[in-house]
């Protein structure tokens, strides 16, 4: 049978005139989307980023160019043990060339290491956790949107130098949170800032006013919030009804994404500052984009930062086989790191050798009621950070492949 | 300052008030599932998903009708118990004969196919619901700053538990109810009409699962996995109460309440699992639970 593949295969090589397709494996490069579809980050992730991917294939114009591209989607439920075995599923027997998205930082270490076993791709846009591309990094990963230490500089450092230098971290209790709360600690020592206390709290917990008065207690200035999506929206909204930011304590939200500021609602998010790498009021084309993505999201959301970066990688990603004719993983990767990056959301960037995508950084803060203009208009910008100061510079980032 | 373990007295206290308030979401949740299984001897996985549809309503009574939270206090358990009502005169009925592990199955696929539903057209973030005006604002108590909702919340909580232990075991009512579920031929031979009985304890359990979630709208985002998040842990306590126990419910509702705030502070990481250890141990000792007694 494969004798018999192969054979046709060289026959297709030798007189089609596509002979684009030739090197990518059984003729279709199939994208696998996987993230949490139902839970708590859902919205931030989910099926928004299968839209994603979806305009992406479009706007590359992959059928035009004959190249056939397939998107298929799971739901890993925020956990380690199913997202590695639809990995391994989907790599072994359903033919997935590339892994998108995938949040939850604990998921996407176990699907990069599994990615790397077995030489495919992988295209990290919803973890956070800058392991990926710092001790765990990996010839077969990139690390797409953002990280925890791009959170933890853009925010970090604005907080720090506002007079912020007295900090309780609430963190959630897996790999994601204990590098946020990692990385941002190190800013504020860096910066001449305390760290007075910590609590760590179980991924998706209800009820935050026991950690609230814990932090209340410490006296810090500054609570960070070392968490994401629904633990963060139930964090903001009970400090808000236990008076926490009245009292004089202020909020750091370290990952914060445009639909938790929707959920939240202006009134109780006003006056948070945060760090994103992408923001549907930008620009022209950001604006076109988020259109056309809103268009087809379920509930006619507005991107993430994460959807954004899901159709950014996804493009470059197209690219790559398209310049080397070759669906090969480690190959692509490579390819996708020798190439400069160029796609309408996030502008001209590049990807070092660790795996980072550089692209810059802004530091938003959420609008008053009063300034909002319509729905979504929720940010002003309050500074840029270029992309060469918004990432790990390459040498502190331990990894094994840049030594 | 005097210190236990590390921890300053007054901070005590404050995370004891804090642990009381959710063991007073526990007590109402696991006292309709107590009800529920005591009389129809159906295991209500749905629970979780009507507590949702409770908070649903309030949400959506303010949003489409303009009709804030008193009115939903008073509304919500009322439709959320209709709801129930349908599903037991529709399908539980049938089940009634046969064993627990159905009702169970079946009452967990509704609830899959209800949160579905919701989260498809609502999302996983939730919608926002303001705490009502009346009971904005906090007060200072000195050794914590309490909410006035989450006071209220107390407060409401206790007075529906001890309501409904009340009318349940001293009351003819419910001398009625608990005869029907130990002889239902018996108490129908004296003209008594038990099924629809049963229909409307099914409904009261249901509406107090509705209560409770009107109940935690202001508090938590309204969101379609707010049931599934919580039906777990009150299943827990049911079991470690002894199922069926209204008295036992409600204690070890408030009383697991009280040690999830306590583990919060000495070893947050096992929070969420400090009542699943308890229960383990609980059913070692005592299989039927703390207040059951064995069938």
């Amino acid at each position: 049978m494969l004798q018999k593949r192969s054979a046709l295969l060289a026959v297709s090589l030798a007189f089609a005139a596509g002979a684009a397709q030739a090197q990518i494996s059984d003729g279709v490069i199939k994208i696998g989307v996987l993230n949490d579809m139902s839970g708590l980050y859902a919205d931030l992730t989910g099926p928004g980023s299968v839209v994603a991917a979806r305009l992406a294939v479009e706007d590359f114009g992959a059928a035009k160019k004959g190249m056939k591209v397939e998107i298929v989607s799971a739901d890993h439920q925020n956990k380690p043990d199913v997202g590695s075995a639809i990995a391994r599923t989907w790599y072994d027997t359903d033919k997935v060339d590339v892994i998108v998205d995938v949040p939850t930082s604990s998921v996407a270490l176990a699907v990069s290491q599994i990615t790397k076993d077995k030489g495919k791709a992988f295209l990290v846009s919803g973890a956070a956790t800058s392991d990926l591309t710092g001790k765990a990094c990996s010839p077969n990963t990139i690390h797409w949107t953002y990280d925890t230490w791009m959170l933890a500089n853009g925010t970090g450092n604005a907080i720090v130098k506002t007079g912020g230098d007295t900090w309780f971290f609430i963190t959630a209790d897996y790999a994601f949170g204990h590098a946020l709360e990692r990385d941002t600690e190190a800013v504020v020592l860096k910066t001449g800032g305390k760290v007075l206390g910590k609590v760590r709290h179980p991924l998706s917990t209800q009820d935050f006013s026991s950690f609230l008065l814990q932090a209340q207690a410490s006296k810090a200035k500054i609570i960070g919030l070392a968490n994401a999506g629904g633990d963060t929206i139930n964090s903001i909204k009970q400090a808000a009804e236990f008076g926490i930011v009245k009292a004089g304590q202020n909020l750091a939200g370290m990952l914060v994404f445009l639909p938790d500021i929707h959920a939240l609602g202006l009134q109780t998010a006003q006056g948070l500052i945060f760090t994103e790498t992408f923001y549907w009021d930008l620009n022209d084309n950001t604006r076109a984009f988020t259109k056309r993505f809103s268009a087809q999201a379920p509930r006619n959301l507005y991107p993430s930062m994460i959807h954004a970066g899901v159709y950014s990688a996804v493009i470059h990603y197209l690219k790559a086989i398209e310049a080397i004719k070759s669906d090969d993983g480690t190959k692509v990767i490579a390819q996708m790191k020798k190439m400069p990056t160029d796609d309408p959301l996030f502008g001209k960037g590049s990807i070092r050798a660790d795996g980072r995508k550089l692209h810059p950084a802004y530091l938003v803060e959420v609008k008053k009621p009063s300034e909002s203009k319509g729905p979504w208009d929720y940010y002003k910008v309050r500074n840029t950070l270029p992309a060469d100061q918004a990432f790990r510079p390459v040498a502190e980032g331990d990894c094994p492949l840049v030594k | 300052m005097t210190e236990i373990f590390g921890v300053p007295t007054q901070a005590l206290f404050g995370q004891l008030l804090i642990g009381l308030i959710n063991g007073s979401f526990y007590a109402l949740l696991s006292l309709g599932l107590a009800v529920i299984f005591g009389l129809l001897n159906i295991i209500n996985f749905t629970h979780g998903a009507q507590y949702m549809l409770g908070a649903f309503f309030a949400y959506f009574l303010l949003n489409k009708a303009g009709l804030g939270y008193w009115w939903s206090l008073a509304i919500a358990p009322l439709a959320s118990g209709a709801f129930g009502m349908l599903i037991e005169r529709t399908m539980l009925k049938q089940l009634y004969k046969l064993d627990h592990l159905y009702g169970l199955l079946l009452t967990f696929g509704l609830a899959l196919i209800i949160q579905g539903l919701f989260r498809n057209e609502y999302g996983s973030s939730g919608l926002p619901y303001p705490i009502p005006e009346e009971l904005s604002g906090a007060r200072n108590l000195g050794f914590m700053f309490l909410p006035n909702y989450r006071a209220w919340v107390i407060f409401a909580s206790l007075v529906v538990c001890v309501g409904t232990w009340f009318v349940i075991e001293r009351t003819k009512l419910g001398s009625y109810l608990r005869a029907a579920t130990e002889n239902p031929a018996l108490v129908q031979a004296f003209g008594i009409n038990v099924p629809r009985m049963i229909t409307l304890t099914y409904g009261f359990g249901v509406g107090l699962a509705g209560l409770a979630g009107v109940m935690a709208a202001p508090i938590y985002q309204v969101s379609p996995q707010m049931g599934a998040d919580l039906i777990i842990v009150v299943f827990a306590v049911v079991v470690i109460g002894g199922m069926g126990s209204i008295m036992g419910s409600i204690v070890t509702g408030f009383a697991l309440g009280l040690v999830e705030g306590l583990t919060k502070v000495f070893y947050p990481e096992a929070s969420n699992t400090v009542i699943f250890i308890i229960m383990a141990i609980v059913l070692m000792i005592k299989p039927a639970g703390l207040f059951g007694t064995q069938r």
